[in-house]
């Protein structure tokens, strides 16, 4: 007899561990299955040199004070029942955009950009202020939203080439699987999760939030295995009827939610299709570098600063191995609560999968070198952005897309998925659902708001 | 037999899980739910899966504006408890 259950989920992330808390509350049987040793998928952390490190994880989006109601994280505690304090979220202290001409300065409060808006662009604020607006009127959530490219829709509203590059650059970075410009419902999330409700990051970063996941999932029931690799996804004529684990074990479930990847799903998949989704094309490198001296005191009081050299922002797949011109520089020191008792610094790189693969497939001598190149051009960086170079380098790691697709097993490393989303949640194969990066929804908070809404849509209310 | 009493207490019991952050001690029975609690219809489904999982009640979707206020809500489950 095979072992049976309700739901299987494949992926312990932030959109596994959600759906899976949901299904559990409401009695479902469910097992999650994840392949890496420890959960958190795009979102997780390591140890190494005695240091605890965060992967992804620069700073949590939708930041919400106390005593506001309604926004995606306080909704999302609510179906969760996990208390918003109990995240312990500190605010950004502030972040720039630094574009060659000029640099905009951000924080949690909308009013502030407002007014550097006015400053800066004096000429566009009328239409800025319209924007927002549009903006604040728009319901990005509903699934049923046509895909139209947002820079043809800001474009109406602001004339200033310049001022729709250094809009956009936090948001592309922050989010977008498509090259230089994203659907209009992507575009307003990320607008709304950025700069009207901001940065904020859980003290103790990313495992904070892993842990209260994993504690509300384990007093719900839920169960996960882990070191499980789904190898096979056993449907029986367009129905799916189980999977098969680590190329042996079947498990039978009635439906699937899975959060590996659209393209990546697909290829488990027993069933020949004519559906192919197309892999993503952007990926990145990351520099995180231990000072003894913490920012503030070499200079920079910035939490983010989005640095980009060319009077456009390029976010596409670079011809070399990394983009040189551009980069997010992350100081997690500046938050309002500083965790470390060293400086720590964090440079990522927009890059190329293939040709970081290369590398590693023709010697790792020159992978590791090249990763050095990576390190040494993050020093630049920051250096272009402000800080101070009288500090001492306590340790330094450095990833690449292929670290990324190692752990992650996206396909090419793609950190935000494919081009190709899923935004309801459905596969041709009846019972098969999509939650996470390639249902649509980005970042820490729209991952858990994937798994929520797909448990919701597809397993709790089916069964009414 | 449940009286009415009992059945909207059953029923705050369950607001009350769902709208953590919302004093619901104050709710007023004729004014809809949604005026006065911060509830969207991510909340409703909860509050008809609570239903469910709690007292075994089945609330169809084309019944869901009887959960509208606390007084429909009391009318609408009421007989349903009671059965």
């Amino acid at each position: 007899m095979n072992k049976m259950v309700d739901t299987i989920i494949i992926g312990a992330g932030m959109s596994g561990l959600a759906a899976g808390i949901r299904l559990s509350m409401y009695n479902k049987k469910i097992l999650i299955l994840e392949k890496h040793s420890i959960s958190g998928g795009l979102n997780s952390y390591y140890s190494r040199g005695k240091r605890k490190f965060d992967v992804g994880l620069h700073a949590l989006t939708n930041f919400v004070g106390p005593n506001q109601r309604g926004k995606p994280f306080n909704k999302l505690m609510k179906q969760l029942r996990i208390p918003y304090e109990e995240f312990k979220i500190h605010p950004q202290s502030h972040s720039l955009i630094q574009f060659p001409d000029q640099t905009l300065k951000f924080t949690n409060e909308i009013d502030f950009f407002i007014e550097e808006i006015r400053t800066h662009f004096p000429d566009e604020i009328d239409g800025f202020i319209s924007l927002l607006n549009h903006i604040k009127n728009f319901n990005e959530v509903d699934l049923s939203n046509e895909v139209i490219m947002a820079k043809i829709v800001v474009r109406n509203f602001i004339k200033s080439e310049a001022l729709v590059e250094m809009i956009f650059c936090p948001l592309l970075i922050y989010g977008s699987a498509w090259e230089n410009d994203m659907d209009f419902s992507q575009f307003v999330i990320m607008f709304k999760s950025i700069f009207l409700e901001g940065f904020g990051r859980p003290e103790g970063g990313v495992r904070t939030i892993i842990d209260l996941l994993l504690k509300r999932l384990d007093t719900c029931g839920g169960e996960i295995l882990f070191k499980t690799e789904v190898s096979r996804i056993i449907s029986k004529d367009g129905v799916v009827v189980g999977v098969e684990i680590n190329g042996s074990e079947i498990i039978e479930c009635n439906s699937i939610l899975s959060s590996m990847g659209l393209p990546e799903t697909m290829s488990v998949l027993d069933a020949q299709l004519d559906y192919s989704p197309r892999t993503g094309n952007l990926s990145f490198t990351e520099s995180i570098i231990i000072t003894d001296k913490k920012p503030k005191d070499l200079g920079i009081d910035a939490t983010i600063i989005f640095y980009n050299n060319r009077p456009t922002y390029l976010y596409q797949r670079p011809q070399t191995l990394f983009d040189h011109q551009s980069a997010v520089v992350c100081f997690p020191n500046n938050f309002l609560h500083d965790d470390f008792d060293e400086g720590v610094l964090r440079v990522t790189n927009i890059a190329n999968f293939e040709l970081w693969n290369q590398e590693l497939l023709l010697s790792k001598v020159g992978y590791n070198e090249k990763k050095l190149d990576v390190y040494n051009h993050g020093l630049s960086i920051l250096k272009n952005c402000g800080m101070s170079s009288n500090f001492e380098v306590k340790f330094k790691d450095i990833f690449t897309p292929t670290t990324v697709k190692k752990y992650t097993n996206h396909f090419n490393g793609a950190v935000y998925g494919s081009i190709d989303k899923s935004r309801n949640g459905t596969t041709p194969i009846a019972g098969l659902y999509i939650c996470g990066t390639d249902q649509g929804f980005l970042g820490i908070v729209g991952s858990m708001l994937s798994g929520i809404s797909m448990a919701n849509l597809h397993v709790l209310q089916s069964a009414l | 037999m449940l009286t009415n009493e009992e059945v909207r207490s059953k029923v705050l019991d369950i607001i009350a899980d769902i709208a953590l952050d919302d004093d619901v001690t104050g709710i007023k029975d004729e004014v809809s739910l949604r005026e006065q609690l911060d509830l969207d219809s991510m909340d409703f489904l909860d509050i008809v899966m609570e239903l469910k999982k709690r007292h075994k009640i089945e609330v169809p979707q084309e019944d869901y504006t009887r959960l509208a206020s606390m007084q429909s809500c009391v009318e609408y489950l009421a007989p349903k408890f009671n059965s």
